[in-house]
């Protein structure tokens, strides 16, 4: 086992010393705790690069396990693993997380608390890194807890702002309902196959053993053990990955700083859930991928339909991330590991890429948010809006941008679905409708005369210290530039490690040799799916420059060109089509019942009961006294009294005078006498 | 050695009192003892074989052998983590107590006399010997309620003491049924815990109720009821719903290093009740009656955690919380006297509540500080809505706080996800019904937990507060072992699972027939 194997806990573990230590520094030490989180994130990075060129080297899953904590004579087992799954994702969140905590030097730096920032930001990558290379289902839900806090943390970040506390709330609780899932799911896999390591020499849990025993096993429903199982940890998954319908904490999520919904909320951690499936495939059954495909196909296409009515620019992103995760759901579902991930990886690039984006774009429009009141940018902001060009680009799946050849793939995989086409027409339209509104918000954005408006909302991020002169946008500095154009690059070039022709990115996930062969375009199908999947594109994009982009858009006032069109739809939509009002009104409403209730039975009933005996016992105790003291005290008393009149009685005959004794002593004699003699004649 | 553990703070407590002219002298003698008896206690566990099952330190003298009562102590894994919390607990509460200006002498030496009763609860083996303690460790606190409480502390001492009292008497005539019903006509009857443990496993406890108890009941129906007479006790001191409505009124009306005392060790008591008690000595009662069981420990599970979100005192909700948190450990060893049913099931439930019961200490105590340094600065304000921002004014605070309040929501890495994790992993396969309803108590803790954050800490700072001042550089220090101790549980509980092994693996035995 070569080195980098057995040092492999070293890639998580230095981000979250990292953090451990910059969380003991004090709020001044600024340059310290940047430096201790870019430098130790550079040597991971430098890490999983060896890491990757070993998992070329040898493709062969390597894996290293140890004893955790022993209950009775067994021992829960934790461990890591190095494949070529886990060596992309790790080459992946590394460098952009590396790329993020560069960008983030320049966009904190007017902030109070960029000592602790930093700090979360490393506990983030760290445990993010340690969901990677889990080995164990267990380590990899410790990892996954920890992720979530941080995530709780960042979004929290500003926690003044009583929105920021609201939604970092509501991102913890949301998610957590699906690692509930993951959680039973978790004990039964235990249960069923006596162990939660991954890959254990032939005993680990997704290893042939223990998924024959379990897919043998029927248990509800006639359901396999198997398919119940996978599904409680897709709900997990879901709950991460923001599939609907626990997507609703990730547009609040942008409460958070910019470069966290990049990091997190974009690049890596949402896709931990898409991450977690593709870890666990060997557990889906083909039912369970059917649910995953399904839920997936939904989330693309209901979360592109409200990315159209939304304003902010950054809840665009937001539910263009969580439509995207549904696109990679689909993948994993009706495709393999490879076609899922392929799309994870240039998602999180060109994701990062739209995110910094705006985060440059609000960096240097003062903290504005609201794309009404942007426009022009082009102009101000070269560099931002080339790069954001782009991502939108990819994002769009614009041919030969690397979401081209994702998201081919995965229309791909889907239109070969045996089971039913339901999800690729979803698919299909989905794209078409990401081509839309990334062009409405580029065009909002970048295009048109500057406008701003005397109405604009109140700035957001009262963290920028003094607010700059809102006249003039400017371009953010080099250091926020440079990640930029670095991720453009990989945005624009990345596909072309999997497309068809050259499909290296699958083969390596899958472990065969691949070659590079043209003739593979061939496949019955392909190019008319391409070809139609690039006519939707265009379809998109000519769309949302007919509405929004033939005539330039004045006034941030104006009502949108699409509201003009069908006011009650688009209206529906900017309400995000009352998901959160819904769930308001069911799930917590009836958890409010629930503790009211609680409460109230805690203290009528339960306490009510302790009372009543107390009061029964007080009054039997009243009725005690009652009866001691008119019953017995007063008996006592009235024979008291008896005995004592009886006594004077009793003492007056006692008087001490002789002549009264003797009185009664011959009268005494005198009956006596009477008596006896009365007897004798008797 | 465990006689000299259990006499250390009972004199400590008296010198405190006759030695101590001024609160300074005081609350240094009583520190003093308590680190003395927290050595001992890690002198103890360190000197403690893991690997063999069966009791330890074992002392023995007659004390009334005409009635079978002995002078019987000794410590298997339970008793070993006991006392080690017992110590623990009780130094962070005189820690907190330090600053606090209301506590004089005759408190600090009340507190010791109340570590004394834990000792000596926590290594009595016979049930007499264990009685008395039981009772006399109920009597500090009492008068630690009343007498430094807050308005209601009265009312809320005597319904403590009473209702634990009712519990305690059940617990009494049970055992003095099982003496009568295992007395021969030439020879005392039984109320050894070692012994009456292999009785009841062999059987012959039954037997012996059939025969020598002429109730005119059968000797299952007989066996029952002695079985929910000693639960009665239990339930009470554990705060099973709906044994549980002391605890609220209690918890907030004490002072809060009163209820540290409480929550932190007194409520182990009827955990280790549990353990030690129910299951080897009613083993066969505890699997007829499962069901009823498994619904009550689901109950102080969900119910409670329910009820903490809606109560808009921090104390009431952090006293929720505490039944909610031990209703896991009543989970766990319910499923474990399942009759049918995986033994790695069970030792993992099993070690699952002694973890439980490590953690939940802890964690309890170290919230129940943190809201008395709280209450010190804003002199006596502790609603949930009366704050806000306050990461802002008091940093350091929050952030350790924090800590604390995510140990108590079972976050991995800290000390409160491996012992939930084991008792939802033993508890799953055993009783998959009960362990999925369980899970909501889970996503309630977060709720009503992130709730306390967001209300309290976060939000635009309260004007009120803006000059609150943060922790002081002795209160960091104090609590630097108190965090560390969460990072090093979360992160290698086998500190505490490679110390119970043996004990375990013995439980699961003794509900094997």
């Amino acid at each position: 086992m070569s080195w980098i194997v057995r040092s492999l806990w070293l890639i998580p573990v230095l981000p979250m010393l990292a953090a451990g230590v910059s969380a003991l520094l004090k709020r001044e030490q600024r340059r310290l705790s940047a430096s201790l989180a870019i430098g130790s994130m550079g040597i991971s990075f430098v890490l999983a690069l060896s890491a990757f060129a070993q998992a070329l080297a040898e493709p062969a899953r390597q894996v290293v396990n140890f004893g955790w904590m022993q209950f009775g004579n067994q021992w829960v087992s934790l461990g890591w693993l190095l494949d070529p799954l886990a060596a992309v994702m790790l080459v992946m969140v590394t460098l952009v997380g590396l790329l993020i905590f560069i960008y983030s030097l320049g966009y904190m730096a007017h902030d109070d608390n960029f000592t602790r920032f930093f700090c979360f930001l490393s506990l983030f990558a760290g445990a993010m890194l340690g969901v990677v290379i889990a080995n164990s289902l267990l380590l990899l839900f410790m990892c996954w807890e920890v992720v979530g806090l941080t995530s709780y943390l960042l979004i929290g970040f500003w926690f003044q702002r009583p929105a920021a506390a609201a939604a970092a709330k509501k991102a913890f609780v949301t998610t957590r309902i699906g690692d509930l899932g993951l959680l039973i799911g978790m004990v039964w896999l235990y249960a069923q196959s006596g162990t939660l390591l991954f890959y254990d020499h032939g005993a680990g849990c997704l290893e042939q053993s223990a998924l024959t025993t379990m897919a043998a096993h029927v248990t509800i429903a006639g359901m396999a053990v198997s398919t119940a199982i996978g599904l409680l940890i897709f709900c997990g998954a879901a709950g991460k990955s923001g599939q609907v319908p626990l997507h609703v904490w990730l547009p609040d999520a942008m409460e958070g700083p910019t470069p966290v919904s990049a990091l997190i909320h974009a690049a890596t951690m949402v896709a931990a859930g898409v991450y977690l499936v593709a870890r666990v495939y060997p557990l889906m059954t083909h039912s369970a991928l059917a649910v995953v495909a399904w839920v997936g196909a939904i989330t693309a296409f209901f979360a592109a339909c409200i990315a159209v009515a939304q304003n902010d620019i950054k809840r665009i992103l937001a539910y263009s991330t969580v439509s995207q995760l549904g696109y990679m759901m689909l993948g994993l579902g009706v495709g393999s590991v490879a076609v899922g991930m392929f799309h994870l990886i240039t998602h999180a690039f060109f994701k990062a890429l739209l995110f910094l984006g705006a985060g440059s774009v609000i960096h240097g429009c003062s903290d504005e948010q609201d794309i009404r009141n942007m426009g022009g940018l082009r102009r101000f902001m070269p560099v931002t809006f080339l790069t954001y060009a782009a991502g939108m680009l990819a994002l769009c799946g614009f041919p030969l941008f690397a979401g081209f050849w994702s998201k081919d793939e995965i229309l791909h995989a889907a239109h070969g679905w045996g089971l039913s086409r339901g999800p690729f027409y979803l698919g299909a339209i989905g794209a078409l409708l990401t081509a839309f509104y990334m062009t409405r918000q580029v065009f909002y954005v970048f295009f048109g005369p500057r406008r701003t408006t005397e109405t604009r909302s109140e700035p957001v991020g009262s963290h920028h210290g003094p607010v700059h002169a809102a006249a003039e946008p400017h371009e953010s500095p080099g250091v926020m530039t440079g990640p930029l154009v670095v991720l453009a690059l990989f945005a624009t070039l990345l596909g072309f490690v999997g497309t068809p022709a050259w499909p290296w990115f699958q083969s390596f996930l899958s472990g065969t040799p691949n070659s590079f062969d043209l003739a593979r375009f061939n496949e019955p199908g392909l190019i008319p799916l391409m070809l139609s999947s690039s006519v939707l594109v265009f379809a998109g994009l000519l769309l949302g420059w007919w509405l929004y982009g033939r005539e330039p858009i004045l006034r941030g006032t104006d009502p949108d060109a699409l509201q003009r069109l069908q006011p009650g739809i688009f209206h529906a939509l900017a309400n995000r089509l009352y998901v959160d009002e819904f769930f308001g009104l069911t799930v917590i409403a009836l958890t409010r019942f629930a503790s009211a209730f609680s409460s109230w039975l805690d203290r009528w009933i339960w306490g009510g009961a302790v009372r009543l005996v107390s009061f029964l016992t007080v009054g039997l105790g009243w009725l005690d006294a009652g009866v001691d003291r008119y019953l017995v005290n007063g008996g006592f008393d009235a024979g008291c009294r008896d005995l004592a009149r009886g006594g004077r009685l009793f003492s007056s005959l006692q008087s001490g005078r002789v002549q009264n004794y003797l009185r009664v002593i011959a009268a005494a004699l005198v009956v006596l006498a009477v008596l006896l003699l009365w007897g004798r004649r008797g | 050695m465990i006689t000299a553990l259990t006499l250390l703070p009972v004199f400590g407590g008296f010198a405190v009192l006759l030695l101590a002219r001024s609160r300074a002298a005081a609350r240094i003698l009583a520190v003093a003892v308590a680190v003395a008896a927290l050595a001992l206690a890690i002198f103890i566990w360190h000197s403690f074989n893991p690997s063999t099952p069966g009791m330890q330190f074992e002392q023995w003298h007659a004390w009334v052998p005409s009635l079978g009562i002995a002078y019987h102590v000794g410590v298997d894994g339970l008793g070993v983590l006991m006392l080690a919390v017992s110590a623990m607990v009780v130094l962070m509460s005189l820690a907190a107590s330090w600053s606090n200006s209301n506590h004089g002498p005759v408190y600090f030496a009340l507190v010791l006399f109340l570590e004394a009763g834990l000792f000596g609860t926590f290594t009595a083996l016979n049930f007499i010997h264990w009685f008395i303690f039981w009772e006399l460790s109920l009597i500090p606190a009492f008068f630690l309620v009343r007498l430094w409480g807050g308005q209601g502390r009265a009312r809320a001492a005597t319904q403590f003491f009473l209702y634990t009292m009712v519990g305690s008497i059940a617990l009494l005539l049970s055992f003095l049924a099982i003496y009568l019903a295992t007395s021969q006509p030439n020879a005392p009857g039984c109320f050894d815990f070692v012994q009456l443990a292999q009785l009841a496993h062999s059987g012959q406890l039954t037997t012996a109720l059939a025969q020598n108890l002429h109730w005119g009941l059968s000797a299952d129906t007989t066996g029952m009821l002695l079985f929910w007479a000693a639960f009665l006790g239990f339930a009470v001191k554990t705060a099973v719903v709906p044994f549980h409505t002391w605890v609220p009124a209690a918890y907030s009306e004490a002072s809060s290093e009163t209820t540290m005392l409480l929550t932190g060790a007194m409520s182990k008591m009827g955990v280790y009740g549990f353990l030690r008690i129910l299951l080897p000595i009613f083993p066969q009662e505890m699997q007829r009656a499962l069901t009823p069981l498994l619904w009550l420990a689901v109950a102080t599970i969900v119910l409670p955690a329910f009820a903490a979100w809606v109560q808009r005192d921090l104390k009431r909700t952090f006293a929720y919380s505490s039944v909610n948190h031990l209703g896991y450990c009543v989970l766990g060893v319910c499923v474990a006297a399942k009759l049918a049913g995986s033994e790695i099931e069970k030792a993992a439930a099993l070690t699952g509540v002694l973890l439980q019961i490590f953690s939940h200490a802890l964690t309890a105590s170290a919230l129940f500080w943190f809201i008395a340094l709280l209450e010190r600065r804003t002199e006596g304000w502790r609603g949930i809505d009366e704050f806000g921002g306050l990461r802002r004014v008091v940093p350091v605070f929050s952030g350790l706080m924090g800590i604390a309040i995510f140990a108590s929501l079972g976050l991995p890495g800290l000390n409160g996800f491996p012992g939930e994790f084991l008792i939802f992993k033993g508890a799953f396969p055993l009783a998959p019904w009960a362990a999925s309803i369980s899970v909501l108590g889970l996503l309630m803790t977060a709720i009503f937990l992130l709730t306390v954050i967001q209300k309290v800490f976060s939000g635009p700072v309260n004007p009120r507060w803006e000059l609150l001042p943060d922790l002081t550089t002795a209160e960091r220090l104090a609590f630097v072992p108190v965090i560390a101790l969460m990072f090093l549980i979360g992160l290698y509980p086998q500190l505490i699972t490679g110390m119970v092994h043996a004990t375990v693996m013995q439980w699961v035995a003794g509900v094997r027939f």
